[in-house]
């Protein structure tokens, strides 16, 4: 399997702070990838240096074998790249139709894309005129992810999209991504929750300080307890 | 879920209910009936300009976090170019023929649109752009390009007060009874409904008004969609600047003079205006508006001495009521 | 001298003499620029730098950019006219109307403060701006105490007229009358008071400050700290606005709208301090001097170029005695893209 992202020696600068010191790893094409890592490890900072929106100040960031590091955060989400950050970007004043209807660049809304996704985002249908503020936490975070593959993507990053959320509601997430994975749209999906994260993934890498500390399968890292223990420590338990 | 949480909430009527209750209150102070609708009328046409003028500037705020300080250079430019484009055609405008007038008006307000417009663009390009993000510098910047329009506007049109009279039809007032009402304002008012309306149509029924107003709420959010919310940015601090310049030839005319403070002097009842509005909100700018304009011409007939200081007086009150302004602008 | 300038060297050869000759120049104007027109001049240089250098304290110390900077200096200056004008010309008057003044400015900056700390910096300047502008309207207004838009004219202690005679003969060829000492005062008062100013910069103080400017950011965890830090800073920068006014009025014994609250003055003032530069007093010093010898002497100058270039289109317009204002606007937006630290900065950076 030929890898669709890859970032290679990535450093990424906030005002006098460097945080992202020499990030790499790669994403498979088709396939779901988690980036696991302790609060502050720069996983938030990866994904925001990937949309453009922060800079790369130096490294090679490969999609689909173009670099894009140094290209604008429009020009890189033209590529067919979704992105739902952690505060998901709901647009609260508009209502959850104008939500999409604004993440449909291409036109009017595919009737027929919009009927899948309200099968695992049915709430979507039951509020569609009301403002974005006004729907729960959950409903927010599957209208943001509605909005993210509102078009098809080739791949859709997302960060930490349980945060908050109720089990139940977590679980539907999981049900919601599973059907995602089916329609071969690759995922980069930034998780502390390790449950959901070996669920759902198929490879892994591991961030701390900056850095990427482990990649492989996600199969073998949950496979060896050991590993866990040593590269996520106490996040893991607070989870299981 | 009940079915409450479908119901679709409605816009917060309070402050739009603070119009008619500012115009009632005022009714049993003003001695008669026709002052007050004369009264009433000028402070809705003084409100409609104000509108036209500080929409551009609280929108441009709104989406790209820009005050920008000049801003009354650009209605300044419009009257003199307006006044540029009158002068030659005073016999038009004199002529008591509505068709004349209009031949010489509507081309002056044009010129006055397009100048302005096009200055806003070279002033968003050149002055502002290198500053996005820096306030400190953004406030320094866009006074020293205020000072240096407004010097500029002497270099060419000298440092003179130039009176500009109002084109003969526009001149005189409707009568019905003993109420008499000045035509120029009742244009004053139409022109000022349809700028709103044109506004209003276009945030809220086109793409790229749904785009600006994402945009208020999250620009970055925007460009991560894939959408250049620069250009928009661009366009909106053009329209502004445009808009600002047709707010211009319509006070002067309104005054019947123009000067190269007159800006200025406008500037701190559109800051006002934005201020109560809440900084970045259109409807709160129309509301504000026409707030400032009916109790300063309310206020203006009962206790003339504190006439000039009631409007801040207005901002202090709101303000109190709502820290924010009439209607808080959602940011992320 | 190291205690005089508090450590704060001006830290250029080429600074360094230039503010020694402004001193000296200040300090001998009397003798050195007789007539009445220089020592206006003079006069207005000392007051300004006074009002610029407390500005800096505010704009380029912490970073927030108030339009209510005249306020303060025509509360100072009206307190002077309207106690000399009720209470007649006494010194006690003058005291009165002076602390009344002063006690004013600390409570209404005081108030000014903890709204600063509350609001975003674009939401401050335009509220100042507002306020500042309801002020220059209530000294219109209030023509019975402040005799309106005309203004006060009133007289001073006899010390203080220029009719007084304090020497019978001349000393180096010059009057020693009344005025000489009322410029004295001026230059002393300045020059002390900016002398503080440079210490309260550089004290602890004056560095917290700066790092607040720096890093808002941080200086919010630090918490409550920048809350009182802020605020006295402010309360700091309005009385030495105060102080300035007091001395402008005692100078001109006139006292109007236009001399000390409009927005004109305000300009002026940003158009000193960033021209000379932000975040140095010294910049206060030599933007003040520069400005108002512009002011008072740049138009004659350029209206030799202007006549000199008569016959050639637009440019005499440009270089028209009046249009100094423009270029001097140019120079600001210049100067705030190109060279933030100003005059002083530049001066600096080339030692």
């Amino acid at each position: 399997m030929s890898n669709l992202l890859a970032l290679a020696g990535v450093n990424t600068h906030i005002g006098h702070y460097h945080i992202l010191q020499g990030v790499d790893f790669v994403v498979p094409h088709g396939g779901l990838t988690v980036l696991l890592g302790r609060n502050g490890a720069g996983k938030t900072t990866c994904l925001r240096t990937i949309m453009g929106l922060w800079q790369a100040s130096a490294g090679r960031i490969e999609f689909d074998g173009t670099d894009i590091a140094r290209r604008s955060t429009p020009a890189v989400a033209q590529l067919g790249i979704g992105y739902v950050p952690e505060s998901m970007g709901i647009f609260t004043g508009l209502t959850v139709s104008e939500n999409l209807t604004l993440a449909a660049r291409d036109g009017p809304l595919d009737e027929r894309r919009l009927d899948w996704m309200f099968r695992f985002f049915p709430a979507l249908k039951k509020f569609w005129h009301l403002p974005a503020g006004h729907l729960s936490g959950g409903q927010k975070q599957m209208l943001a992810i509605a909005r993210a593959i509102i078009e098809p993507k080739k791949l859709l990053l997302v960060d930490e999209p349980t945060k908050g959320l109720a089990p139940a509601i977590i679980a539907h997430m999981v049900d919601a991504f599973r059907e995602l994975k089916r329609t071969d749209t690759t995922i980069l999906l930034v998780e502390q929750n390790f449950h959901f994260a070996r669920t759902l993934g198929d490879t892994v890498a591991v961030m701390d300080s900056g850095r990427i500390v482990h990649s492989g399968s996600m199969n073998d890292l949950a496979d060896d307890e050991a590993q866990q223990q040593k590269l996520l420590g106490l996040s893991l338990d607070a989870h299981q | 879920m009940s079915d409450d949480a479908l119901r679709v909430p409605g816009i917060d009527k309070i402050p739009l209910a603070l119009i008619p209750a500012i115009a009632l209150v005022a009714l049993p102070l003003i001695p008669s009936l026709p002052t007050w609708v004369t009264l009433t009328v000028a402070g809705l046409a003084m409100g409609m300009m104000i509108f036209i003028m500080a929409s551009g500037l609280t929108l441009v705020f709104g989406l790209m976090d820009v005050m920008n300080f000049a801003h009354g250079a650009f209605i300044t430019i419009g009257a003199f170019v307006a006044t540029s484009v009158l002068i030659p055609l005073a016999g038009w405008t004199q002529a008591d023929s509505l068709w004349l007038n209009l031949g010489a008006i509507i081309p002056a307000i044009l010129a006055a649109m397009a100048v302005a417009g096009a200055l806003g663009l070279v002033f968003e390009r050149v002055i502002i752009m290198p500053v996005y993000g820096q306030h400190l510098k953004q406030i320094l910047i866009t006074m020293g390009g205020l000072i240096v329009a407004e010097q500029s506007i002497h270099v060419i049109w000298g440092p003179d007060i130039i009176p500009l009279p109002k084109p003969a039809t526009l001149r005189g007032s409707f009568i019905f009874g003993d109420i008499a009402i000045e035509k120029y304002r009742v244009v004053a008012v139409i022109v000022g409904l349809a700028v709103f309306a044109a506004m209003f149509l276009l945030l809220n029924r086109t793409r790229i008004g749904l785009l600006i107003r994402a945009g208020v709420e999250d620009s970055e959010m925007v460009e991560s969609l894939g959408y250049r919310i620069r250009r928009v940015f661009v366009g909106v601090f053009v329209a502004g600047s445009a808009l600002a310049g047709l707010g211009g030839v319509m006070w002067a005319l309104y005054q019947e003079t123009v000067s190269s403070a007159m800006g200025m002097q406008v500037m701190i009842l559109i800051f006002i205006v934005i201020i109560i509005g809440g900084l970045g909100s259109v409807g709160g700018c129309f509301i504000g508006a026409l707030l400032v304009g009916l109790v300063a011409n309310y206020v203006g007939f009962l206790a003339p001495k504190i006439a000039l200081g009631s409007n801040i007086l207005l901002m202090v009150l709101i303000l109190l009521w709502r820290p924010q302004g009439l209607y808080p602008v959602a940011k992320r | 001298m190291q205690r005089l300038l508090s450590g704060d060297y001006p830290r250029s050869r080429v600074l360094g003499i230039v503010l020694v000759l402004i001193l000296a120049g200040l300090a001998l104007a009397p003798f050195v620029f007789p007539g009445t027109r220089s020592l206006n001049v003079a006069a207005k240089i000392c007051v300004f730098i006074l009002l610029v250098a407390s500005y800096d304290l505010l704009l380029g110390y912490t970073g927030i950019v108030s339009f209510a900077h005249t306020m303060f200096f025509g509360l100072g200056a009206y307190g002077i006219g309207i106690a000399a004008t009720r209470l007649g010309p006494t010194w006690s008057g003058l005291a009165v109307g002076s602390l009344a003044a002063l006690a004013l400015s600390a409570l209404l900056s005081l108030a000014i403060g903890l709204l600063s700390l509350r609001v975003k910096t674009i939401f401050f300047a335009m509220i100042t701006l507002a306020v500042a502008s309801f002020f220059a309207i209530l000294a219109s207004q209030l023509s019975w105490l402040t005799g309106g838009e005309d203004g006060l004219t009133y007289k001073l202690p006899e010390l203080l007229l220029p009719g007084t005679k304090l020497l019978e003969a001349p000393l180096l060829g010059v009057v020693i009358s009344g005025r000489i000492v009322s410029y004295y005062i001026v230059f002393a008062g300045a020059l002390c008071l900016f002398l503080a100013l440079l210490r309260v910069v550089n004290s602890p103080f004056g560095r917290v400050l700066q790092a607040i400017r720096e890093n808002d950011f941080r200086a919010e965890a630090i918490g409550y700290r920048s809350v009182v830090y802020r605020s006295a800073a402010n309360c700091l920068s309005a009385l030495a606005a105060t102080a300035a006014g007091i001395l402008y009025a005692v100078w001109l014994r006139y006292v109007g709208p236009d001399t000390t609250l409009s927005l004109d003055i305000m300009i002026d003032i940003l158009l000193m301090v960033v021209i000379g530069g932000m975040g140095t007093l010294y910049g206060a010093v030599i933007g003040a001097t520069l400005f108002v010898i512009a002011q008072n002497y740049l138009q004659d100058l350029m209206k030799l170029a202007s006549d000199a270039a008569a016959g050639i289109p637009l440019l005499p317009s440009l270089v028209h005695p009046d249009r100094w204002l423009l270029w001097l606007g140019i120079l600001f937006v210049l100067s705030v893209y190109h060279f933030p630290a100003g005059i002083v900065g530049r001066l600096r950076g080339n030692k």
